[in-house]
């Protein structure tokens, strides 16, 4: 077995095994947003997050931008909070009254979380990326409402959240209802 | 009982002396500034006994495993109506379990044995000696460009496991089964991270490849230089291997997928 | 430079709790043919390694050129050991290469000199042995005295200064054997260089050893000229030079005395 002729077939060894990786990352884990992206990290309190795991996704308008990265209870008030880590892009886009619930795909599928955003102020943006509110003349319509609203940073805490619905309360909820009427 | 005491702590020193005997070896082997011009061909050489040589046996295992798992999924989850995370469920068994595991095993069994048998016999041939005695150390000239090709042929091998045995899968599933096409992919897409799973699959087959070319090529080293040693020393390899990769993957399973 | 290329002095080795040398004291004379002769079994492999530095002595210094071989660091080792050679006793030529890749491995391994260089050092090497037309050959293709005479060829690759042969005749018909020794003694007429053969080939080698070294029972048991052993006193000289199956050196091993009694007084 020549020289050239061994180059050339563990060449082409390294060069699937390259391959299979490839292949692994691009169609089998969705490379482009899952892992090698750059994150930030949100929190969110809720009352009960059901069956809600970690690595579930975190959608928006049903487009994964995210994953669950901790499960943890609040040392003071006993309720869990939920650490989103979400694709950097997405950093100082929404507004804090943009609200949180956690959803159940089909019937017997995952809970995952669902962001219907608020889309933040353009000075909010600008403020929270750290850069200097140039024109503080015009109101945006958020601040009509009096409440001045800041865009969503590394590290915020979400307090507009939905939880888990829990079947056991729905019925009990339901079955009262009924003997009330 | 005494007798029994002292079989036992003699035992236990043999043993301790051989995993000194064996990192001495690493070390000896590992320790030294590599030169380039001669060992580049060296270990293209090794790569290729190594690393191409086991490539059709993954290759063939990989798929009947995919088929396998495909057909043994599609029977469990079809009973739930949940026929379309049969792409998680073969992905995920693959990435972090099968494919490193089984890689290892199969590369025990083509590859570390005939590492073993070639350093052995090389052994009782003199060449190690002869070697030695022309002034080429033979840890740096054999068994250095050997335990290379291991460390990186494996983890290429069970990447290679893992995307053959997927399509494997695939063909059972879509094609023969009739699991949606754009369902396999995309649920196996949203739920295997690449951090997650395939990173640590990665990492588990860099320790495999670590264990197996190691107790391979100390095996052979070490072994006693006549027929009858070469043979052991292979049966060891095999076993030892083995046992090491199933138990260190249940320690880094623990580590890493359990949060 | 002294007399001497190797020098053993006082040297005693033990293999677990078998004392396989004790205070063994000898030398190598420069630019001779040096025979090691003894009985299978007591170790005269053990004292190549001893020289080439693969084992290390208990206690007693081994000189190689002037300097101690147990001493050395390894760097020195290594750059020792490219002044000596050894062909073993299976040749132990590498199974992956050719012949030709054979030989050029150690003037690959240590000189910077071209390829083309390389070409000629290696077919002169292989002229000299008789193997030039073979150098395309792969071990496993040639005969066993073949084997013996490439692995020669690779030995005296780097022009060593000594030459240690283990057991050459070993398992050699008659022709490959007279030609081994032949080769032998030219090689060391023609490059200069000191040879040490071990070996229980008594014809043959007392026929081209300028100087000779009987080993048995842990240490030295005569030394001199060949003439010198043929006329020597001691009985153990004598049966091992003749080959006489009985005396010193029992022809039982650990016998029980009753037999050793019925056997006795046959032969000497």
């Amino acid at each position: 077995m020549n020289t050239r002729k061994i180059e050339i077939l563990v060449g082409l060894f390294v060069a699937l095994g390259v391959a299979a990786f490839v292949m692994l990352a691009m169609k089998v884990a969705n490379a482009g947003i899952s892992g090698n992206g750059e994150t930030y990290t949100l929190q969110a309190k809720f009352d009960n997050i059901g069956s809600l795991k970690t690595r579930a996704p975190i959608k928006v308008g049903g487009v994964v931008i995210g994953r669950v990265d901790g499960i943890q209870i609040h040392p003071e008030e006993f309720v869990p909070v939920v650490s989103m880590s979400i694709d950097k892009t997405y950093e100082c886009q929404f507004s804090d009254t943009t609200s949180v619930s956690i959803l159940t795909s089909g019937i017997l599928g995952e809970q995952y979380l669902g962001i219907s955003p608020v889309i933040a102020s353009d000075s909010a943006k600008q403020s929270c990326l750290g850069n200097e509110v140039v024109n503080q003349d015009e109101m945006d319509l958020d601040d009509l409402f009096g409440v001045e609203s800041k865009a969503l940073k590394n590290g915020d805490l979400i307090t507009d959240t939905k939880s888990a619905l829990v079947l056991e309360e729905l019925i009990g909820q339901f079955l009262f209802n009924q003997g009330s009427e | 009982m005494i007798d029994l005491l002292q079989k036992l702590g003699h035992k236990t020193l043999s043993r301790f002396a051989s995993i000194g005997r064996a990192t001495q070896m690493l070390l000896g082997a590992l320790l030294n500034v590599p030169n380039l011009r001669k060992g580049t061909p060296l270990l293209i050489k090794q790569l290729y006994m190594v690393g191409h040589q086991s490539l059709l046996i993954i290759m063939v295992s990989g798929l009947f495993i995919g088929m396998v798992l495909a057909l043994q999924g599609y029977t469990v989850l079809v009973g739930y109506g949940a026929e379309d995370s049969l792409g998680p469920l073969v992905a995920l068994s693959l990435l972090r379990e099968l494919g490193p595991v089984v890689t290892a095993l199969l590369f025990a069994g083509r590859a570390g044995s005939a590492l073993t048998a070639e350093i052995g016999l090389m052994k009782a041939t003199e060449q190690l000696s002869s070697l030695e005695m022309m002034a080429v150390d033979p840890l740096k000239r054999v068994v250095a460009p050997r335990f290379w090709a291991g460390f990186i042929s494996m983890p290429l091998l069970a990447l290679i496991f893992s995307a053959v045995a997927i399509l494997g899968a695939h063909l059972v599933g879509v094609d023969w089964l009739g699991v949606d096409s754009g369902s396999f992919w995309s649920i196996m897409q949203s739920q295997v991270s690449l951090q997650q799973d395939i990173m640590n699959g990665l990492i588990k087959s860099f320790v495999f490849a670590l264990i197996v070319t190691w107790i391979a090529l100390y095996k052979g080293y070490d072994c006693i230089p006549t027929s009858e040693g070469i043979s052991k020393a292979t049966t060891e390899t095999v076993v030892h291997s083995s046992l090491a990769v199933l138990g260190f993957d249940f320690v880094l399973t623990a580590v890493m997928f359990s949060s | 430079m002294s007399q001497s290329i190797v020098e053993v002095k006082d040297v005693t080795f033990s293999r677990g709790n078998r004392v396989i040398y004790k205070n063994m004291s000898f030398s190598v004379p420069r630019g001779k043919i040096t025979a090691i002769m003894g009985p299978s079994g007591i170790g005269k492999t053990t004292m190549l390694r001893l020289i080439g530095g693969q084992l290390r002595p208990d206690s007693g210094d081994i000189t190689f050129q002037g300097t101690s071989v147990p001493a050395m660091s390894r760097a020195d080792l290594y750059h020792a050991r490219k002044q000596m050679s050894m062909l073993f006793q299976s040749g132990a030529l590498f199974t992956d290469m050719s012949v030709f890749d054979n030989v050029a491995f150690p003037l690959r391994e240590h000189t910077q000199l071209s390829e083309d260089l390389i070409r000629l050092v290696v077919l002169m090497k292989l002229q000299a042995v008789g193997l030039r037309g073979a150098r395309d050959l792969m071990p496993s293709e040639l005969s066993g005295g073949m084997a013996r005479r490439a692995a020669l060829a690779r030995a005296i690759a780097l022009d060593p200064e000594l030459i240690m042969y283990d057991e050459p005749f070993a398992g050699q018909d008659p022709i490959s054997m007279g030609v081994l020794v032949r080769m032998i003694k030219s090689l060391n007429e023609v490059l200069g260089l000191s040879s040490l053969i071990v070996t229980h080939d008594v014809t043959e080698v007392l026929s081209i050893a300028d100087h000779v070294v009987i080993i048995a029972e842990q240490g030295v048991i005569g030394s001199g000229t060949p003439e010198q052993m043929l006329a020597h006193s001691s009985p153990l000289v004598q049966q091992f030079l003749q080959g006489l199956a009985d005396g010193p050196v029992p022809f039982h091993f650990n016998a029980a005395p009753y037999e050793e009694e019925l056997l006795s007084g046959g032969t000497q």
